[in-house]
Formats: C-alpha cells, structure tokens, sequence
C-alpha cells in the first residue's frame, strides 16, 4: 500500500476520496448498456453462424419476414461495400471494410459465431423465433483454428488473394500470413557469436478473452429525418461514431453516440459489433432498437486477444552483460487482420541495453473472431517469453533476476528499437522497492516457488477535448469524452479540484456525448489519467483566466493584475490591497454582467506520456499429484508517476495481475475438431474465482512525469504486463521445469511433471519425483 | 397462451406482474418492473452479478422462473439503502474503492449482505468461498474483501432479512 | 411453456398422468433454466415441486438414517447439523455444486436426475448406499441410488415418474464418508474427476466395511466394489490403498472434454481416492 504520509502538496490529488458516482454503483442507479430502455424500442438478434468456414450460397428470410412481431431483418447485403484500405481516424487507421464483415458476413462466414443475419421484433421471443426462421444455405469450407496450421503451405485460405505483405519480393502464392515486419539493431549473428552463454527457447500461448461482466448493449434510434442517437456501453464514443457512420456511409453530425456506464472493457469495447446493425435497423423501421448480447455471443464473436508463438534467443557474456536477443513473433489475429504486434514490439526487451536485437514478427488469420485489444495488447505474452528466458539466463548466470536487469538496464534518454523514447525512467527505483520487500525473505516450502518478471509499458496519450463550466454558484461541471471504467471521473475532478483551488465536492465531471465536444480517443492505452489529466487542467486554467479577465474588468486592472489562489481573486504586484479578495462564487453569480456564460475548454494530442516499469512476485504451490497450480501470494511494485487517486491505481493494478494469473493458469479457449467453441460461458471459460487469488501487495513507487502536471503516468495495462511471467517462472521455481506453453493448466502441469518422472530428468525438484 | 399473473414482495412492497413461465425472474426485474440495478451477466448462474436475495437466500435470478416468485419475498439492490441510508456494506464499497467498472457490484452487495447477516465475523477465506459465485474481472477481488471486512466492523448493522 | 405448481403429491401425480412425457419436474431449476434458456429442452410443461411439503424436508428414517425430500436444497442439507454429522462426505458433495447463489436452490435429487456424469452429490450417495424413492402411476418403488442414472442426461426413470426422496441409512459407530473432486478453480467449476469413501473402523482401526464411488470418469457415477473390497480387512495401509487405486484406475473409463482429457482424468482419480480415504478414516476414527 502506497504511503500517504509524504509529503503533501496537494490538497486533494494523492487522497483516497469517495468516487463521484459511488452512490449511483452501489444503489443500482447507474446505467449500463443494456439498462437503457426507449419508448417503441424493438428487440434486435443477430443469427450466428454454426460454421468456422463456410461459403453463403443463399439465405431466405422470407419466412422470418412473415413472422407476426417481426419489423426488419438484414444480411449484409442491407449494408454499403467499403473500400478494403485503411481509413484514418485521428491517431489511427481502421480497416472499416474489415470491421463491417467481422460484424456481419458477406459471402463467407469466417469463424464460428459470424453473424449473418439480424432481426428487429416486438419481443425477445419474437425475435428468438424469427432467427429460427431464416433458412441459409451454408458450402461448408475446411477450416483451421490453429495458429501454427494456419501458416502451413496447405492450409485452408481464409482470404483467398491474401498475400503477405512486409517480404521482398513478396510471395507469389496467397497464405493466411498477414504481414511481417522486423527491426533490427547492431549486428545479430555477430553479437551471438560474442555471446558465452545463449538460451534458445520457444513458447505457446492461447487466445484469451477479455472477460468484461457486462456482455456488449446498446439501443439505437434513427428518426425520420436521418438523425440518430446511439448508446451503448463504449471505451470510445468517437470512435464508435467514425465506425458506425463509415460503415453505415453516414455523416458524423447525423449520428450521437452516447457513452452508458461500461461495466469492463480491457480493450474489447474499443470496437463497434452490433451497433451499426441496430443502426441500421431503426432506420428500416423507424423504433428504437436494442440489442444485447448473451454470454455465448460473446465470446463466440468478441475480442479476443491473440494466441501467440514465440521464438527468443538471448546471449550473454559470462560476466552477466547481455549482448544479443533476437525475438520472433507470431500472432494469431482471428479472422481479420488487426494483431497487436506493434505493441508487443514495442515492449520485448526494451527495459534492458541490448546492442543486437532483432524483432520480428508476423500475423496470421484463422477461422477464429477477429482479435481486439486486450490490457496492454501483445505486452503479457511478450513478457512471459521474455522474462522466462531472462530467469533462465540469470540461473546460468548463477545471479538474481534483478542483478541481470540492473546490469543491462536501459539507459537515460535512449530511444527504443521501436521508437519510443525512453526519459525520466523509474526502473531503478522499482527494482529497489522491489528487492526490500519482505515478499522475498519469506521462507518456501518444498512444493512452492517464487517467481519474478519485470517489464515495461509504453503508455499513450491521445486526442482529447474536454469543457469546464462554471456554474453561477461557483461550482465546476467538467465535461470528458472518455468512459469512465475504473474511476476517472474521480481523478479527473480531484485535479481540477486541485488546480481550481476549490473543494472536490464542488466539481462534478460527466461524461459528454459526442455532440458535445471535440474528438475523444478511448478510454484506454493507459492514457485517460494522462491525456485527460493535462486536458482537464488546461481547461482549469482556462476558466481561471476568464475568472481573472471578469475580475480585473470588475476592479479596472488589465487581467495579469489579478492573482487567483484557492477559489480567491487579488489584485497583485503594484495593486495588491487595492481592492478586497473576491471569492470564485462571486465572479461566478456575476457573469451577467460581466461578459456572459464563464466557460472553458481545452483540447490536445496528449504529447508526452511517461513509460513505466513493473515488477511482479508471485509464490505459488504446485500439487504434485495433480498438477494443480495454487497463487499463495503475489507482490506487486509499480511506478506511476504519481498516483491521483492511489486506491484505484492500486486497484487498476491488481485487476491486471488477477487477469494475468487466469491467463497463465486456466484461461483458454476450447475448440472442437467441428471448429466450433465448446466453452461458450463462464462455467468454462474459467477466469479467477475469489477463492482462487491472494490479498494482491502493491506498492507505488512515484517518479513523476515531467510532461504532466501532476506527474502522472498510466498504469492501466503495465499492470498485467509482467503477471503471466511471473507466475510461469514461480512454476519453475517450485517444479524445476520451465513451461512453455500458457496456459499452465493442470493437465499440462501434471503431463509435464509425469514426462519428466518418467525421463528421471533432474531438474525435477525432490518433492515431485 | 394466458400469461402468467404473479404477485410477490419486492423491496417490501408487494408486487404484480405477468409473465410467461420461461421468462426469468431477472427478464422479470430488469425489463417488466425496471429494477435494472440487477445485472445480467452470463444468464446461467455462473458470475453472480443477478444476485438477489429470495425468501431469505440469494439466488442468481437468471435462474429462477418468474412465476417462482409467487409468494416471494424479493430483495434487490435496490432495496439495500433505507430510511437511515446506506447499508454498510454500501458505503464499505465506496470507501475502500471496491469497486472499478461497477457492473458486478450490486451482486457482490447482496451477497455480502447475507454473509454478514449469518456470519458477522467471516474470515477472508470465508468471504471469498461464498464470494466465488460472484465474478470481478477488474478489482482481482482485493477490495472487495476489504469492504466486506471493513462492512462487518460496522456494529449492529447486520441483522437478518 | 405451462407452469404447474402441484402442493400435493396427489396433484403432481394427476399433473404427471395428464401431461406425460411433456412435463419436466423443477426442483432448484440450476440445471432446467439453464438448459431452456440455451435452446437444449423445451419442455411443453414444468412441474415445480418445491410447493409439496413432505418433499421440502429432512427427516429420520424408521430405521435410524435420513430421508432428503426431493426439493430439499444443497444450502439446507448444508446447515443440517444431522446430515453434517452422520454424512460430511455426501454434505461436501451437496456442497460443491455450484456457488452459494446456486446452492440456495439446487437440489441432490435434481443433481442425481440431470444424470450429469460430473455430478458432485452422486459418488457420495453412491458410497452412502443410499436408496431413492420414485413415485409413479403405479405407486412407489424404491431403486438403489447408482440405478438412477445411465449415461450423460440419462435416467432409468419412466414417464410420469417422480423422485419424492432419497433415503441415507443409519449411520454405524466408527464410520465416515468423504467426498474430494478436482476442478482446476477452487469453485465454480465441473468436477474433473470425483471420488467418494464411506468406510467403517472396528475398535482396532482395522477397516470392517468400505464403498468407494467415483464421478466424472465414465458415463456416470461409478460404484467399484473392487476398490472397496481392497480397503476391508486391511489397516488403510499402503498397500491397501495402492490395490484400492489400482482398482480406481482400472475402473476409469472416461473420456476427453472440453473439461478434461481422458488421460489426466484416469490419473487424478486415484490420487482423489487415496486422499478420500484418509479423510474419511479420520474421520471415523474422531
């Protein structure tokens, strides 16, 4: 737990404060997705493909059309052909060709669950009968749902005229490999060739969902005249509205898209589903439609992140320098491109000085959904394969985990192999919070192990605009346009609060649709506490100066004559006492007659973000006769540059930690030989259960960021980064057998420990032989 | 076929409304009586976050049939704040930040309600084994446990439903 | 679907005349709604049985055991300080389905007729000898528990029959029963494979009796005498227990799922068994 005692500048910032909308959370008032209900609505149903590969030859819907209750019912057919390009939207570039055909098939379905059709009826029921009624004619295609399958030379093609790009002279021959791409510094062969010791290893891991409780919703309502409102539970409004009205060949204006309450996201609500085929049914039909979907749909066609194949190499001189790493990866992406491969290069070994390092990487599709962003995207399997091979580096080298780092730790002011700066680093001062603790000195027993990684995250900033109004009482209305999932709204109005010098119950932050500001990224990439921070002090500043402007016309000063402090204004330097303080609520009730309405703004593109490093400890006992693997107890050591609001902050951190462990220990998808998904609910789908987690240890360690006003830096996707690792190297610790395929599930376990019995391999620890 | 006319106890008022035999209770709650503070998550009993407490045990309502609740007495998120305002449990919630996305929350609170209501002094392993049913993916549960503790602390709150 | 709401045994029997095969009994519904609602039954009728009171209670049997009424839930049976002494091992069973939410209305009797072969009561009952009472057209008839299942979702009930209760003998000094299962979260999960020991000490600690039933490695809940016969007369040695899990082993014959494969199932059985056996050997001899 972070230690509030140091040293307090602030009044609000660094306090554990109640969150503004901890009332309407814990009564129930707060609304969701699927809690949003309009007058007239219809129930909307997508039909789901029962296929992982099949060619459409001929769907019927006449019988569903005639069904009593049913208002609509579309193909894909009922929306526009998009261009198969990128298409920019602000900071990125969507393939909106790609996205309508994950949400509605055209002439191929591509995994099982592929919607193909939708309905609007009068009721659930309705609904529910009107998909029985749709007659399609399916051309069953081989498939494959295996990432290494899919890049043989005989694999089924998903996309037959896909050629991959990346390689010259490009192949001549379609695959289902996306793209390549390498980085590289120094020299590889030669760096190896100076390397004493090397390790060369391989790993596995499966695609995972993101999990969020509440299953995607949303109700849409097209008028008459063309207008339409949109809500939905969404971590990006804006960027819900350019998806839908690029899909749908909309323009902007015409179409609102509110942001409901989002009940978890981790990167899967980054992305629009049904939302432009409710869209597109209101506006045949002229009601309000709702669509929520079930658990099953869920993960049979959302998210999730890929599955992965790693292949690391690293060498080493015997004195623990590091000299050469070279790092493979393959994503899975599903059934459309759109692997997080550009993150995941962006993290492997960048915590550590490594003059050859070569990235490479390749994307692969499969008869699977379309991945989407998960928590730090591409950054947990990257660091599982990474840290394993440093933990076995480090054992060769007979040193800790922390001394190999601290040897090769990346320097001041360098810049990645990817780009990306790395300034005012607080890697030594994690690692120092981390060797104290007393998480390392407690004693192990004969079935247990301790496993430990370290990593880095990017973090990201972002286009955001935000409004400041205040009010005629002296009270603050912020506007932002990013969702609030895990306390925003809470840190946003405790920096405002700070910066305004006014009470934090005196401001109230409200999520803005978007019509009602400029441009807003996601809530995600661990920017909102940043982006949003320095936007929402810019727009403090802004009603500050207005306040001073109203002021000095008051008292006759030109503006800079005024000082503001603490909800105070002054007349300063040579006016100072010339007139008496002015309380902010008294500038504020005389807006009439001072120049009209106070209200401030700000926008930017959110330069600057800091990176962060965090290790994670994790002890674990493993049964040996069973291969069942039990977290005893987990540590985690951060910075965040300065934490807003420690409780969420540490919360934010110990929710990516609990997702990591379910990832590395029971967390997979279950196909069948059919390539149909066998474990379509939670039942199956196996995420942690309370019971099967520890207390979670965080420390914060604060090194600010210079670039931000309070220092901040994100912490929403460090946090899972190095917890896959962790557990996988505590493993190891308590078995002597390093895993290299996720998840750790106890079959494997147990396979794993019965192989090397059997193998009399003794690196088997005493208590498993 | 005739729809189904029941009359149950929600929240201490009495209750009608008419349903068709597979309709849930939850479909009931959420949809017929506007009671959405009772989350759908899964719909087959496997994350909790439809917890209500039913004649005195909570129950996913996802799985009960609505005409089950004939005769019922039904306690709802909506029904944990009263006249002296909110539960402790409640407030334990928002004081120790247990909460992330909220979506999962009101589930957790009638579960923890009933915990507390039978056993006032559960210990953390206690709380997380009649926690299990009650799914968070943001928190990684270490909150929540800290509110449940920090609720049963609160003196002569506790009492049965 | 209709709704029936018999509070009679006379009343679900006329309902169960009247509607045949079409009507499904609802006793905690944790299994049925589920089902409905994911398309896989679509019963013309449910019959809800928690209303007819006699089927609603625990009670001592004429010869000293236990009668568990059809819609008694697991969260009864769980704190009936009876069924906790005479039967910890079938009270772990009952009280490994499911969460809490799911134990204040799942029944062992809905749990033996959803004939799942993972069933966590099952094994328990089975090595508790328990017997179960069927009501029909033609009146009642008792059948030994391990009888009522016969393959995933299968039953050797007729139509129009009812199972009003299960019956525990009466519990002998010296003896005790366990139930162990592995799932690879510690709740909220499928058994991946089950075993349960119902075992008597004499005076020496020597074993006098011993049933050992297993769940989720086969079609459905196993009895195997031969693992019990390899406990009786032995001291639960290590000997014992090796031809008692070599009895297991020999008895798996399950198969690979999304929740487990074959392979680790057959070698996790006997681990659970051994450790069954200790548990309920301390506990006979507490």
């Amino acid at each position: 737990m972070k230690d509030d005692s140091q040293p307090a500048d602030y009044r609000w910032v660094g306090k554990r404060l109640d969150r503004p909308d901890g009332a309407d959370k814990v009564t129930g008032r707060a609304r969701f997705g699927a809690d949003i209900h309009l007058p007239g609505e219809l129930v909307g149903k997508c039909l789901l493909s029962p296929h992982p590969h099949a060619r459409i030859l001929r769907i019927d819907t006449g019988k569903a059309r005639a069904l009593p209750g049913v208002k609509a019912v579309v193909t894909g057919a009922d929306f526009p052909v998009l261009e198969d390009r990128p298409t920019p939207v602000a900071d990125y570039a969507f393939n909106l060709w790609d996205q309508a055909r994950t949400l509605m098939a055209r002439d191929k379905v591509l995994f099982d669950g592929h919607p193909v059709a939708a309905v609007a009826a009068t009721t659930e029921d309705v609904a529910q009968q009107a998909l029985a009624l749709i007659e399609v004619a399916y051309e069953i295609l081989p498939h494959v749902t295996d990432l290494e399958a899919a890049m043989a030379p005989d694999a089924p093609l998903l996309h037959e005229t896909m050629i991959t790009t990346g390689v010259a002279p490009g192949p001549a021959a379609p695959s289902n490999i996306v793209a390549r791409t390498m980085l590289e510094r120094g020299n590889i062969d030669a760096g190896f060739e100076a390397a004493d010791i090397v390790v060369e290893r391989e790993f596995r891991s499966k695609p995972v969902h993101q999990g969020y409780i509440e299953p995607h919703a949303c109700i849409a309502s097209v008028a008459e005249d063309g207008r339409a409102e949109l809500w939905t539970c969404t971590q990006g409004p804006w960027i819900d509205r350019a998806f839908c009205a690029g899909i749908l060949g909309w323009e902007m204006s015409d179409l609102k898209v509110v942001a409901t309450e989002i009940g978890g996201g981790f990167g899967g609500k980054l992305t629009v589903y049904d939302e432009p085929i409710a869209l597109r049914l209101s506006q045949l039909t002229r009601k309000p439609v709702r669509m929520v979907m079930t658990r099953s749909e869920v993960l049979r066609r959302t998210g999730p992140t890929s599955g992965s194949l790693y292949r690391v190499r690293l060498g080493a001189k015997s004195d623990g320098t590091l000299v050469a790493a070279d790092c493979e990866m393959i994503l899975e992406t599903g059934a459309f491109p759109g692997s997080p491969l550009g993150t995941a290069r962006a993290i492997a070994f960048t915590h550590l000085d490594i003059p050859n390092l070569r990235l490479s990487s390749a994307e692969v599709v499969s008869n699977r959904p379309s991945v989407q962003a998960y928590r730090a995207p591409g950054g947990p399997i990257t660091c599982y394969a990474q840290e394993s091979v440093m933990d076995e580096m480090a054992e060769k080298l007979g040193i800790s985990p922390f001394a190999l780092i601290r040897k090769n730790a990346v320097r001041e002011g360098t810049v990645s192999l990817a780009g990306f700066p790395l300034e005012n680093l607080g890697l030594a001062q994690v690692l120092d919070a981390a060797e104290a603790l007393e998480h390392l000195k407690t004693p192990l027993g004969p079935t247990q192990g301790r496993g430990i990684a370290t990593s880095y995250w990017k973090n990201g900033g972002g286009q955001t605009s935000v409004s400041a109004i205040l009010n005629e009482d002296g009270t603050v209305n912020v506007g932002i346009g990013t969702p609030d999932i895990g306390g925003l709204r809470a840190s946003v109005s405790m920096m405002v609060a700070e910066t305004m010098g006014v009470p934090y119950d005196k401001v109230t932050t409200t999520i803005a649709d978007t019509s009602q500001l400029g441009f807003n990224s996601f809530t995600a990439g661990s920017r909102t506490a940043y982006a949003v921070g320095l936007a929402v002090v810019g727009a403090s500043k802004d009603l500050i100066a207005q306040v001073c402007e109203r002021a000095a016309k008051m008292w006759d000063l030109p503006p800079e004559a005024v000082d503001y402090a603490d909800g105070m204004l002054r007349p300063a330097g040579p006016n100072a006492g010339a007139h008496d303080p002015v309380p902010l609520a008294t500038i504020a009730a005389g807006f009439a007659k001072s120049g009209g309405p106070i209200m401030g703004k700000f926008t930017t593109d959110g330069p600057g973000a800091g990176p962060n490093f965090a290790t994670h400890i994790a002890d674990v006992e493993v049964d040996p006769e069973t291969g069942g693997v039990t977290v005893l107890r987990y540590s985690i050591v951060v910075d965040v540059g300065r934490a807003i609001h420690p409780d969420y902050v540490e919360g934010q951190n110990q929710g990516g930690a609990a997702q990591g462990i379910g990832w590395a220990l029971n967390e997979e998808y279950v196909y069948g030989a059919d390539g149909r998904l066998q474990n379509t609910g939670f039942l199956d789908y196996r995420m942690p259960v309370a019971p099967d987690l520890p207390m979670i240890g965080c420390t914060l360690v604060e090194v600010p960021n210079p670039n931000h006003p309070f220092g901040v830096r994100g912490v929403g996707e460090v946090s899972i980064v190095p917890s896959v690792a962790a557990v996988a190297n505590a493993v190891k610790d308590a078995t002597g057998l390093r895993f290299f395929e996720i998840p750790m599930s106890p079959p494997r376990v147990l396979a794993r420990i019965a192989g090397a019995r059997a193998a009399k391999d003794p690196s088997l620890k005493p208590a498993f032989r | 076929m005739p729809k189904i006319h029941v009359t149950t106890t929600v929240n201490g008022g009495e209750t009608e409304f008419l349903c068709e035999a597979h309709h849930t209770l939850l479909s009931v709650l959420r949809d017929t009586l506007g009671l959405t503070g009772t989350k759908e998550g899964c719909g087959s009993g496997d994350c909790g976050a439809c917890s209500v407490n039913m004649n005195g045990r909570v129950v996913c309502a996802c799985l009960v049939l609505a005409p089950e609740a004939e005769g019922a007495t039904i306690e709802t998120v909506e029904g944990l704040a009263g006249e002296a305002g909110m539960h402790p449990v409640q407030r334990a919630f928002i004081e120790t930040a247990a909460l992330q996305c909220g979506f999962c929350t009101p589930g957790f609170m009638v579960a923890a309600k009933d915990l507390l209501a039978r056993n006032p002094d559960p210990s953390e392993t206690e709380i997380r084994y009649w926690l299990a049913g009650n799914l968070c993916r943001c928190t990684g549960y270490d909150k929540i446990v800290r509110a449940v503790q920090k609720a049963a602390r609160e003196p002569g709150r506790h009492a049965r439903t | 679907m209709q709704y029936f709401r018999p509070t009679t045994l006379e009343d679900a029997v006329a309902h169960l005349r009247a509607h045949g095969p079409g009507v499904t009994i609802l006793a905690g519904g944790t299994d049925l709604v589920v089902q409905i609602r994911a398309g896989l039954r679509a019963p013309e009728a449910v019959m809800d049985i928690k209303r007819i009171a006699p089927l609603s209670e625990i009670t001592r049997t004429e010869e000293g055991g236990w009668r568990i009424g059809a819609a008694v839930s697991g969260a009864e049976i769980s704190a009936h300080a009876g069924l906790c002494a005479d039967w910890p091992g079938l009270v772990e069973g009952v009280g490994l389905i499911g969460s809490m939410q799911v134990q204040s209305r799942a029944t062992p009797v809905g749990n033996l007729c959803n004939a799942s072969p993972a069933a966590d009561s099952v094994p328990a009952m089975i090595a508790a000898g328990a017997t179960v009472y069927v009501l029909g057209p033609n009146g009642m008839r008792k059948i030994p528990v391990e009888e009522v299942a016969q393959g995933p979702g299968k039953t050797s009930l007729r139509a129009g029959e009812l199972v009003t209760s299960v019956t525990l003998p009466r519990r002998a000094a010296r003896s005790a029963d366990a139930y162990l299962r592995f799932t690879p979260r510690a709740e909220m999960d499928i058994a991946v494979a089950g075993a349960a020991v119902n075992l008597t000490l004499d005076d020496s600690g020597r074993c006098t009796f011993a049933r050992v039933a297993l769940g989720a490695v086969a079609p459905k809940a196993l009895l195997v005498p031969e693992a019990g016969a390899a406990l009786v007369g032995t001291m639960l040695e290590s000997d014992a227990l090796r031809r008692m899990a070599a009895a297991v082993t020999a008895a798996c014959a399950p198969i690979d799922d999304k929740r487990g494969t074959a392979t680790y199932r057959t070698a996790i059985a006997p681990v659970l068994a051994r450790r069954a056996v200790a548990l309920a050997q301390t506990r006979a001899a507490a």
